[in-house]
């Protein structure tokens, strides 16, 4: 897999095989935090900056793990450093720039059980990228992530003043919004071949 | 609410009251990614329960010893191991069906529902009602996926579990094997539920 170029790569993860849309990696914060735009963004800059510094994380664990030939603990040990990572953002974050901190709130812990992030590790393992793929790979899923996240977000807060029957509001309106929007990406199936 | 609790009960929400994909939402990421066929619904299901209950063994076990402030790690190291063991024994018994369901077999480590039930319910409770939780949870879970999974195969390829059900010239609705028919599929049996819990809730007072 590794012939692909980067770009490919990139418009690949962000528009084509969209994590949200297409893999539905991520869907609960994808539904929890799309009702405001503003939160929306928000969480797409968060989960796209986890996204590359745990890309990089699991590059390496998945060389460890080669050399030692302990392949069967890459759950585990994949797991264990996308949470400590998140953790250790969030130290870090608190410490060197509040107002980001304090921007992103409940956001960051939440990225944990994110399974957009713990998708992407595997995926960039299973695909076999090297070190620059992996990367460009997260950097267009995070921006894939961030893209589904702020339309949804756009058309609900349309959706709010809209007279919708009480039945479907709520989640099966939200879905039906994903649905829409799911396959109105599957337009971009022939681009980047 | 305040009546002692039922050990049945405990096996009972979970298929219908507190239905982890229908009510609260839970697990949606496998949920939709892997019922496009019912074959891969129901194995997605049956494997999700096993991790369900063998981590509320485990974590109910071990309530006691795990501090509070690492407990989350904790859940998610004995559900990881858990996971583990599902990923290579799916790889042993069916090589087909480890293909089809691809990562998803691993991503049942960040499925919100077992963490959240870990936390919920078996570090809070015996063994055995933790099992019986679980197993309602699990239960629930695959009759959902699998009733989701049902409409994607039958609407989608016009078959059921591989077998062909309508005559040559059905017209088969492409979209609901696409990734945007999950959504739809997952909709609209939430507005069944809907209109069910609806009914149930104007029935209530005139009795």
């Amino acid at each position: 897999m590794n012939d692909t170029s980067h770009w490919s790569i990139f418009l690949d993860a962000a528009l084509i095989n969209n994590f949200v849309l297409a893999y539905f990696l991520g869907i609960c914060p994808f539904f929890g935090v799309s009702a405001k735009l503003e939160t929306a963004v928000r969480m797409g800059g968060a989960v796209s900056f986890v996204m590359l510094v745990a890309s990089v994380c699991a590059f390496s664990i998945n060389i460890l793990l080669d050399a030692v030939g302990a392949q069967y603990l890459r759950i585990i040990s994949y797991i264990l450093v996308i949470a400590s990572t998140v953790q250790l953002v969030e130290m870090l974050m608190r410490k060197l720039s509040p107002p980001t901190f304090r921007a992103l709130g409940i956001f960051l812990p939440l990225i944990t059980t994110n399974c957009a992030i713990f998708g992407l590790a595997l995926f960039q393992t299973n695909r076999e990228y090297d070190f620059g793929r992996s990367i460009v790979y997260a950097l267009g899923a995070g921006a894939g992530f961030a893209l589904a996240l702020i339309l949804m977000a756009g058309v609900r807060e349309k959706l709010d003043l809209a007279n919708v029957p009480q039945l479907v509001k709520g989640t099966a309106a939200a879905l039906i919004v994903a649905g829409i929007l799911s396959m109105s990406f599957m337009g971009f199936a022939g681009l980047g071949r | 609410m305040n009546q002692t609790p039922k050990s049945t009960d405990d096996f009972v929400k979970g298929l219908w009251r507190d239905n982890p994909v229908f009510v609260q939402v839970l697990g949606m990421c496998p949920a939709l990614a892997v019922s496009n066929t019912a074959m891969n619904a129901l194995a997605m299901g049956l494997a999700t329960t096993f991790v369900l209950v063998m981590s509320a063994i485990s974590v109910s076990t071990f309530r006691r010893f795990i501090p509070r402030e690492a407990r989350i790690v904790c859940y998610i190291c004995i559900i990881a191991s858990f996971v583990t063991t599902v990923d290579y024994a799916i790889a042993a018994i069916s090589l087909e069906l480890y293909r089809s369901l691809g990562a998803f077999i691993a991503l049942i480590v960040v499925n919100c529902l077992i963490l959240g039930r870990a936390e919920a319910f078996s570090s809070k409770n015996p063994i055995g009602r933790s099992v019986l939780d679980a197993l309602g949870m699990g239960v629930g879970f695959t009759a959902a996926l699998l009733s989701i999974g049902i409409v994607r195969e039958v609407l989608g390829s016009n078959s059921l579990f591989g077998f062909q059900l309508f005559p040559d010239g059905f017209q088969t609705w492409t979209v609901m094997v696409l990734p945007s028919g999950g959504f739809f599929a997952m909709a609209l049996w939430l507005l069944v539920v809907n209109r069910i819990k609806e009914k149930q809730a104007a029935a209530e007072p005139a009795k």
